[in-house]
Order: C-alpha cells, then structure tokens, then sequence
C-alpha cells in the first residue's frame, strides 16, 4: 500500500473519529434535556408541580382514608434566616385542600430575594401532591430584617397509591441575594424539585 | 514521511539513522517507541507522586485521631491521589504500552499519527503541572472527591478553575491517544494480519480506545457545566436555579464506569499474552475473549447508577441497573474460566511476569467477586462510601491494574533495553508485593463492613487494629516500589544479553524482532499466514 492512499484513509477514520468526539460532547449536554423528560414521562424523580393546580370540589373523597402529611423547612447554606412551618405534620384526607403557614424571617439587614425550592419524598408521592397556591411558584423579595407568614395551600390526589402513608413536603430556602442571580427557570425547576 | 517519492526514497535512507541527541530527541520525537517510553516513565513518576499521597493517607491511619497532618490536608490527599493515580499513573502508562507495542504486534512501522502523538503526550505533563500546581495555592488542592460531586466542588477555592482544566487538557490528551490507536490498528495491519489473528493485547486496546472516544467528551461536558455553574451564572446543578445536583452524578458515572473498564481492558490484554507464552500453550478460547471484551464494553454504558443507589433511586430503577451490573460477571467469568484453561496442562514455569499474571489473575477475581457484592442494590446501601468500596476497587486496580502493568513492564523489558531484568530481585519485588497488598488492602474489606466511612481522617477506637494492619502493609508495599524502580534502572544499564525470543514459549511477530528492538522497525511490513 502507498503512503498516498494510507494517509487518505488516515483522514477518512480520523474524520470520524473527531466527530464521534464531538458528538459525544454535545450528547453530554443532551442529557439534561434527556434527563427532565425522562422524568417527566416516567414520573421517576417526584414531578412537584409549581404551577397552581386545579381544584374540583366536587370530585369523590373517601372521609375515612387518612394520610400523614409532614412539613421540613431548611435554609440552604446557613444563611440568617427564621423559616420554619407553623405544624410539623397534620393528618389530612385525600381530596381536600388544606392550608399551612411557613413562618420567614429576613434576619439580614440587607434587602434580598428569597427562592424556595419544594421537594416531595416518597418520590412516587410528588405528582399526587397538588398545590393551588404556594409561595414557592415565584421569587419572595424581603426587605431587611422583614417578617412574613407564607401560606402554601394544597391537596393530596385520591389517586396516590395506598401503600403511602406518610408523605413529608420539603421546602429549601435559596437565598438569591439583590436578585443578581439566575431566575429561575419554572419548567426546569418543576421537573427538578421533586429529586431526593 | 515525505510528500513526494524522490524524497521519501531520501527519507527511507534516513530510517536508518538512529535517534537523534540530547533533549530534543524527546521533545519533538514521534517514533513510537520513544513515545511508549516518554508515557511509561511519566506513569511511573506520578506513581510514585501518587503512591506518597497515598503513604500520607495511611500515615494518618495508622492510629486514630488527627495525629499527621489536618483534616483538610487529608481530604486534599485522598482527592489527588485518585486523580493523580487514575489520570497520571494508570492511563499514561497503558497507553505508553500500547504505543510500544500495538505497532510491533501489528507490524506496523509507526504509530498512524505520530505528530499527534508527541502532542497528546506532552499534553499530561503541562495537564499534571496546572493540577498538582494547586496543593501550593490558598486553600489548597481540590478535597472534594476525584468524583467532583457539586455543590462541594463548587466551594473550592482557587484551585476550581485549575482542576476542571487539568482534566479538560488530560482528557483531549487520551481522546487523541485514542483517536490514533483506533487508526493504527484498523488501518496499518501487516498483510495477512486479520482482526481475529490480533494479539489480545491490541484488541483490548482497540475496544478500549472506542470506550475512551465515547466517554471522555463527556466528562468534558460534565466538568464544563460545572464551570459555567460557577462562573457565567447557569444552574445545571443548582437547586436555587432549578438544576439538580443528582443529575451530575448521572453524568459523572456515565463516564466513569466505563472508565474504570478502561482502565481494566488493557490489563486483561497483557495477561492474555503473558499467561500462554509460561504455559507454553495457546491462549485458550481467543474468540469467546475478543466477544467477552465487546461484551464488557458494552455493558460499561448501561450500569452507571450502581455508583449511586443510595440517592433514592426509584425501585425499578435499583433492580435495572443491580441485574445489569450482575451481567458483567458473566463475560468477565468467561475471561477468567480461559486463563485457568490456558493453564491447565500447560509446562508452566514461573518467571516474575508469569507470577504477577498468576496474581493478577487470582486478587482480580477476589476484586470482581466483592463488586458482585456491591451490585446487590439492598445491602450496597450499607457498602456504599464505606472502605468496603475501597477494598474492592484497589484489589481490582493495584493488585489487578497495576499488577498486570508490572507484568508487562517485565515481559516486554528485555525486548525494549535488550537485557535481561535481574530476575532474583524480581522475584523478590513480587513476593513483597503481592503479600503486602493483601495486607494492606484486605482488612479494608472488615473495615468497611464494620461501617468505617471512606475518605474520613480519623475512626472509632474499635477500627484501630485492623487501621494498623492496612498501614503497614501500605508501608511496605509503598516502599518496595523502589525495588521495581531499581530492577528497572539496572535492567536499563546492562545485565544478561537478551535473546530475539526472550521468552522460549513466546508467539507474535514482536519475539521476531532482534532485542534490543531497532528504533525503527517493520519499515517492510511482514507478511502474516
């Protein structure tokens, strides 16, 4: 075989080979895509709505099943803040709304931007957990030292499988500063916040 | 090689002519052969560089509480040894093997990219200045894990943007390496050297250079998200922004299982020349090899989140990746069944490469048995980050990788410098350091059943004397590198003249070739019935 044609089959390989790389490298970043719709479709992570949902009232609700709801509030990386449920578990029935209070307290003395982040364990849990008004759907700006009662009201899906019995609700404070931060990216965020 | 025929006919001539003088010969070379021994001697420096981080770690060990060095110090150990042994040891002395000796097996006359060869290598040296720059720095080296988990990783100092760059540059420096492996062995065979009549060795290569192409970019993608993260403001691992740090470790170990595969291909390679040529009988079951290798390949990619069962995956998602993780015992099975098959009935004789294969053989089956172990999702779940997991994956890269390394540098040695290695002191190197690994590395196995939690600079009292047992045995196997280090320099320097052959039951095309081999072979390539 002559050097002519050996180089040219050199180029031909090597050719593919760059753009195995290269497509590699982009199929890394196509698993993030890949990754909230396999969420999505699966369910797999805990979908947690951030869109208020619909309520039916009328809709058929078994009086005596009962689920125990639990409440954790956490501030990320030990920033001054109060935050903190007014109950730390309620017994609720499937299909009714109910409403809790989050105590927040800006301890700083400065202006900031809050955003709180919700989580559902068990993860199967999440896309049964259904909010109509939550204080988590948008940023919460808090002046210096500012106090405020949060209310997030909610209701359990009759549909949520019999075996769970306890369904805990898990808020985590992001403190985003003057709000130089990114904003969040609600289709994003509603697909993430459910991970445990 | 020249463009036109009158000057390549020149360029011919000058084949002949041996290297060139001084320190440019190593700066600017693209023989192979140059190049295989530039990766091995750099793999050997950050051995040894790795292996002190290593001794500082079992220094620490050796008695509970904080007695060497401070925690964080510590954790910038543990982190850099890792990455120091994985990126800096492991990698570059494979593929320094395989720049050796994938031509001589193939007879090829050169590497297929030879300038990009010089490229790649020195890429790591300017790649391990820029990560190991950053134990000097405020705030020191990464201490996060080599896995790099956000958002821990993120709240290192100035030492960040250095890390994700050292593994940028390591990384475009093996996909290169990859790149021009894949093209030699497709594309410069000798006439008559089909796929199915390769040595082992280059086969395991090939099948790990693809792995390497695939996954590689990857990590790249990975450490860049990080990078923008931190820096330009986006929030793929951020929570505050709607990222999810779990999704990271997906990513990671999308990487990095096939990684580990990568770093264990080669070495069934070597084995699988070293075992029949002492056995003086064929490599039993060639194809079910070559078929076994694809198939642990192939399965590399589907068992990532077995890293990860303890971050709530759902059920259906622990049994997929548990069963799938399982499946890879059965093709590495079949390697491991034909190696005792290659012995059998063999007139096995023990030379100090066959006993580092015979040793590779044995303590990487006592490593894959403990990662059928790990891949049970219900009890990883008490496994998970404990030394359990640390005994498992040294016995599979000091006394599998690395051993098996140590067996080809063996082997191979008297072909490459022409001498003989003193194979008293071998045999030596091998008797202290086959025993003290298992000193050293198999009470890890109780402390990690016991609950001791991995990367931790201090442990319960209860800990104490199995700590001790580990240390020394690390110790001692630590140090008795310098023997290897030594058998090496002297084998370099002179010893007993080598025969063509070397080894009287050794097959391929590289025993045809005089010892020491010429700086430029198979100019003419062979023919191969």
């Amino acid at each position: 075989m002559s050097d002519e044609t050996t180089s040219k089959r050199h180029t031909g390989i090597v050719t593919r080979l760059v753009l195995v790389t290269v497509g590699m490298f982009g199929f890394g970043f196509a698993l993030v895509p890949l990754y909230d719709v396999i969420c999505d479709i699966t369910g797999l992570n805990g979908v947690v709505d951030l869109q208020a949902a619909d309520y039916d009232a009328g809709a058929e609700v078994d009086p005596d099943r009962k689920v125990t709801v639990e409440f954790v509030a956490t501030v990320n990386d030990n920033r001054p803040w109060e935050f903190s449920p007014e109950v730390r578990r309620m017994e609720v029935t499937p299909g009714e709304l109910y409403t809790v209070t989050f105590k927040t307290t800006n301890e700083q003395s400065e202006d900031t931007v809050s955003q709180i982040v919700p989580s559902v364990a068990p993860g199967r849990a999440g896309r049964h957990f259904r909010k109509t008004e939550c204080f988590c759907f948008t940023e919460q700006p808090f002046e210096a030292g500012e106090n405020r009662d949060m209310s997030v009201t909610f209701f359990i899906d009759p549909r949520l499988d019999d075996r769970t019995q306890t369904v805990t609700l898990s808020y985590t404070l992001f403190d985003l500063g003057a709000g130089d931060e990114p904003d969040i990216d609600p289709e994003d965020a509603q697909l993430h916040a459910g991970s445990q | 090689m020249s463009s036109t025929t009158d000057t390549a006919h020149h360029g011919h001539d000058d084949h002949h002519h041996g290297p060139a003088y001084g320190i440019t010969r190593w700066l600017f070379t693209t023989n192979h052969k140059d190049l295989g021994v530039l990766y091995m001697s750099f793999g050997l420096l950050m051995f040894f560089i790795g292996g002190a981080m290593a001794m500082v770690i079992r220094a620490e060990l050796f008695q509970p509480g904080l007695n060497v060095v401070d925690p964080y110090f510590f954790n910038q150990m543990t982190t850099m040894h890792a990455l120091v042994m994985i990126f800096g040891a492991v990698m570059p002395a494979l593929t320094g093997l395989a720049n050796w000796l994938i031509p001589v097996q193939i007879g090829a006359p050169d590497m297929a990219l030879p300038r990009i060869n010089n490229w790649a290598f020195w890429l790591l040296p300017a790649g391990f200045v820029l990560l190991l720059a950053t134990l000097f720095m405020p705030g020191g080296g990464p201490a996060g894990g080599w896995t790099m988990y956000p958002p821990l990783v993120l709240q290192l100092g100035d030492a960040f943007p250095f890390l994700i760059f050292a593994v940028h540059i390591l990384g475009i420096s093996s996909i290169m390496g990859s790149i021009n492996i894949v093209a030699t062995v497709l594309n410069m065979r000798a006439p008559g050297m089909t796929l199915m009549k390769m040595p082992l060795f280059v086969w395991t290569w090939l099948i790990t250079a693809f792995l390497m192409i695939a996954v590689m970019p990857v990590l790249a993608g990975a450490v860049t998200m990080l990078l923008t993260d931190q820096y330009f403001g986006t929030s793929f691992f951020d929570a505050a922004g709607g990222g999810d740090p779990v999704m990271f470790q997906h990513i990671f170990w999308f990487f990095g299982h096939p990684e580990v595969y990568i770093l264990i291909l080669p070495a069934f390679g070597i084995v699988s020349a070293i075992l029949p040529t002492f056995s003086r009988k064929p490599l039993f079951g060639y194809s079910s090899m070559v078929y076994a290798t694809a198939a642990i390949a192939f399965l590399s990619f589907i068992v990532w989140a077995h890293h990860m069962f303890t971050v709530g995956l759902p059920l259906a998602g622990q049994l997929f990746f548990m069963f799938a993780t399982m499946l890879v015992a059965v093709p590495t099975g079949v390697k491991i069944f034909n190696w005792m098959a290659t012995m059998w009935r063999g007139s096995m004789t023990f030379e100090t490469p066959m006993l580092f294969s015979i040793a590779f053989v044995v303590l990487f089956t006592v490593g894959g048995l403990s990662g059928v172990m790990l891949a049970l999702a219900p009890v990883d779940l008490q496994y998970h980050d404990t030394y359990f997991v640390v005994a498992h994956f040294h016995y599979v890269l000091v006394s599998g990788t690395v051993f098996a390394i140590m067996a080809a540098v063996y082997y191979w040695l008297p072909k490459w410098t022409g001498h003989m290695y003193d194979e008293k002191l071998g045999k030596i190197h091998f008797w202290v350091s086959a025993i003290s690994v298992n000193v050293l590395f198999f009470p890890q196995h109780f402390l990690g059943l016991a609950g001791m939690p991995r990367r931790i600079p201090d442990y319960a009292l209860q800990f104490a004397e199995f700590n001790m047992i580990s240390s020394i045995g690390g110790f001692v196997f630590g140090f008795s590198q310098l023997l290897f280090l030594y058998i090496i320099i002297k084998c370099v320097r002179g010893g007993e003249k080598a025969t063509d052959q070397v080894w009287d039951g050794a097959q391929g095309l590289e025993w045809t070739l005089p010892s020491p081999a010429p700086y430029h072979t198979f100019d003419t390539p062979p023919v191969v019935r």
